[in-house]
């Protein structure tokens, strides 16, 4: 029992710190579909500096790339504002298939002294701690909540909204990177081409489940962990084909996003801003 | 200094952001080679390689026949506002229809319509359901069409390694050879397979007259324009994305049937059955802004970009995965530059 609890927080973990980046953005209005392609290209980041110069190095590039990642969508969504949602799949796939590209060199290549899993996932206890805290206490929180409810409002009262998705868009890319490294430094410590296996998609759903609230987020992807545990568990000891288990975790979003599909979701979610119209 | 809306961007401007875009997304394309460890030129030239030849020009018929199919009904899909995402597991799907009845049905004349009857509709059941959850439920169609690209993935992966497991072959995941009735006729020695070639562009065509020409499509347009108007004129919103999506996945199903009646004679690991013809139906279909008809030039053109990867992969050894860092890239290169023709910088705030 205690092992389930355990390993099934060890599963949730990258699930949490993704679904805790785009949960920012989107609480300003964002929408960030790029999540799989992000925490990929950071996990491979990740481990290539891990291998040069050691974890520490490895945990603040994956942190870095996904931040850089974060703006790079922001110069689509917020700069020219494009299409957030198109903007955000061309993502997911650039970064999906430039890490497969630029990773080929590391498969099989392990890594020496792999991070304790406990200490990220306490440290991402604590993000989603501090997450709630910073949206519902402080200025910024403020700021981020009219982005993303009524940026007309805001802008009107001098707030920049562009200047606060940025902001959103970074720290969110960096808890996404975070994920990745997460992912290649801890959780698997290698590098294998397809290695986020569907965790930024799942983490997209989970944004939706938890209502946009950081700390219902912690108790869904922690749910999450249980059931890729138990899938993990019951596989093979029960006559179900493999390929059934594997599935799971996809059949679950669409039923999570069935069952939460009209979920309030930030007013202008999705929306460019434009200060003419 | 402040962004304005441009509403009538002069074509100069459109041609200049454009090109810019496209420069850039070269150019990060180049770097990726670079740090890849082969010479950018090198590798543009053998990206653009199959227009070389006669058998080069071969393959990218080939893949642009899946392409014009499902670029077709995305395009329409798009215009409805139904994002559809999953062709990729429609199209599975669609070889899954295609390939029971190739297998476990008699064979006879029947045989080919009625594998594309079958993949067809399957492929339309399941952009059905994700069409259903959003009308039903409210769930976001890009997310589940996502999501059900990697069900289908795991039942076909599952069908091949267990129960359609061919019993003439041993150490390979796939079925049995399909029997000659099941087999779609080719050009020459190509593997283009013109009865899909010919659906494919019967398909533009009919969405094209469809959406233009008839009462449907002139409600279909209203609905993706504007969902609060077409409300106000009474139109049913969830009847019309229904219908706009079981016609996309109608179209993505017949794909994935001439996929394997046409090329493999079997089905095969997902993988290999789909090239990301999903994904890179969305670029055509974004390419071909909302019009059925302009996919007839769109498909090709992405049809080279794939044939270009395969070739990039036979010569250098290179992941196929870079076929997803090009489209990726013309995808933001794409809407970017629609973005920035679409504005001007005003110098005063």
């Amino acid at each position: 029992m205690e092992e389930a609890l355990l390993r099934a927080v060890l599963f949730g973990t990258p699930i949490l710190l993704a679904s805790l980046g785009a949960l920012l953005s989107e609480r300003g209005g964002v929408v960030n579909l790029g999540v799989e392609g992000m925490m990929a290209l950071s996990a491979l980041a990740a481990f290539a500096a891990a291998l040069e110069a050691g974890p520490v190095w490895g945990v603040l590039c994956g942190v870095g790339v996904g931040s850089l990642l974060g703006l790079f969508l922001g110069v689509f969504a917020v700069f020219l504002r494009a299409n957030q949602f198109v903007a955000g799949l061309a993502l997911a796939a650039l970064g999906l298939g430039a890490s497969g590209l630029l990773g080929k060199r590391y498969e099989g290549t392990p890594l020496p002294d792999p991070l304790p899993e406990g200490v990220l996932a306490g440290l991402a206890l604590i993000l989603a701690l501090g997450l709630h805290l910073l949206l519902s206490r402080t200025r910024y929180g403020l700021y981020l909540r009219s982005v993303g409810e009524n940026p007309k409002a805001a802008d009107l009262f001098g707030v920049s909204v562009d200047g606060v998705r940025y902001l959103a868009l970074a720290l969110g890319g960096g808890m996404i990177g975070l994920a990745g490294a997460y992912l290649s430094l801890a959780y698997r410590p290698s590098w294998t081409d397809g290695m986020t296996s569907g965790l930024g998609w799942v983490a997209i759903a989970l944004v939706i489940l938890a209502g946009w609230q950081p700390l219902r987020a912690v108790l869904g992807a922690y749910f999450f962990g249980l059931l890729f545990f138990l899938q993990f568990r019951l596989q093979g000891s029960v006559p179900i084909p493999s390929e059934a288990f594997a599935a799971m975790p996809y059949l679950l979003v669409i039923l999570v996003l069935a069952l939460s599909g009209r979920a309030r979701a930030p007013r202008a979610l999705g929306q460019p801003f434009d200060r003419g119209r | 200094m402040r962004w304005e809306l441009d509403p009538s961007p002069s074509l100069w401007k459109v041609f200049l952001a454009y090109s810019l875009f496209v420069a850039l997304a070269l150019l990060l394309l180049g770097l990726l080679f670079l740090l890849y460890g082969v010479s950018p030129l090198k590798a543009y030239g053998l990206l653009l390689s199959p227009l070389g030849d006669s058998l080069g020009l071969a393959e990218v018929g080939r893949r642009t026949i899946p392409l014009l199919l499902i670029g077709a009904g995305l395009a329409l899909a798009f215009r409805v506002g139904f994002f559809n995402i999953g062709a990729e597991g429609q199209l599975l799907m669609g070889a899954v229809g295609g390939a029971y009845v190739a297998l476990f049905l008699p064979p006879g004349p029947w045989t080919l319509p009625l594998m594309f009857l079958l993949g067809g509709g399957l492929g339309a059941v399941w952009s059905g359901l994700a069409a259903w959850l959003r009308v039903r439920f409210g769930a976001n169609e890009i997310l589940t069409t996502l999501m059900q690209n990697y069900l289908v993935y795991y039942l076909v992966v599952y069908l091949v390694a267990g129960p359609w497991k061919g019993q003439m072959v041993f150490g390979f995941l796939y079925t049995d050879r399909f029997p000659p009735e099941a087999q779609l006729p080719r050009l020459g020695d190509t593997l283009v397979h013109w009865p899909t070639l010919l659906l494919g562009i019967a398909a533009a065509l009919g969405l094209q007259l469809l959406l233009f020409r008839t009462p449907l499509g002139f409600e279909w347009r209203i609905l993706g324009e504007n969902p609060q108007a077409a409300r106000y004129l009474g139109l049913k919103g969830g009847r019309l994305i229904l219908l706009a999506a079981l016609l996309s996945g109608f179209l993505a199903g017949l794909a994935g049937v001439g996929e394997v009646a046409g090329i493999h004679l079997r089905l095969l690991e997902p993988a290999q059955i789909s090239l990301g013809y999903g994904f890179t139906a969305i670029l055509v279909a974004w390419l071909a802004r909302g019009r059925p008809l302009w996919v007839l030039f769109t498909a090709p053109l992405l049809g080279l970009i794939l044939a270009g990867g395969d070739a990039l992969k036979l010569a250098l050894s290179m992941p196929f995965r870079v076929v997803d860092v090009v489209a990726g890239l013309l995808l933001l290169s794409l809407i970017g530059a629609e973005a920035l023709s679409q504005r001007r910088l005003i110098w005063r705030r």
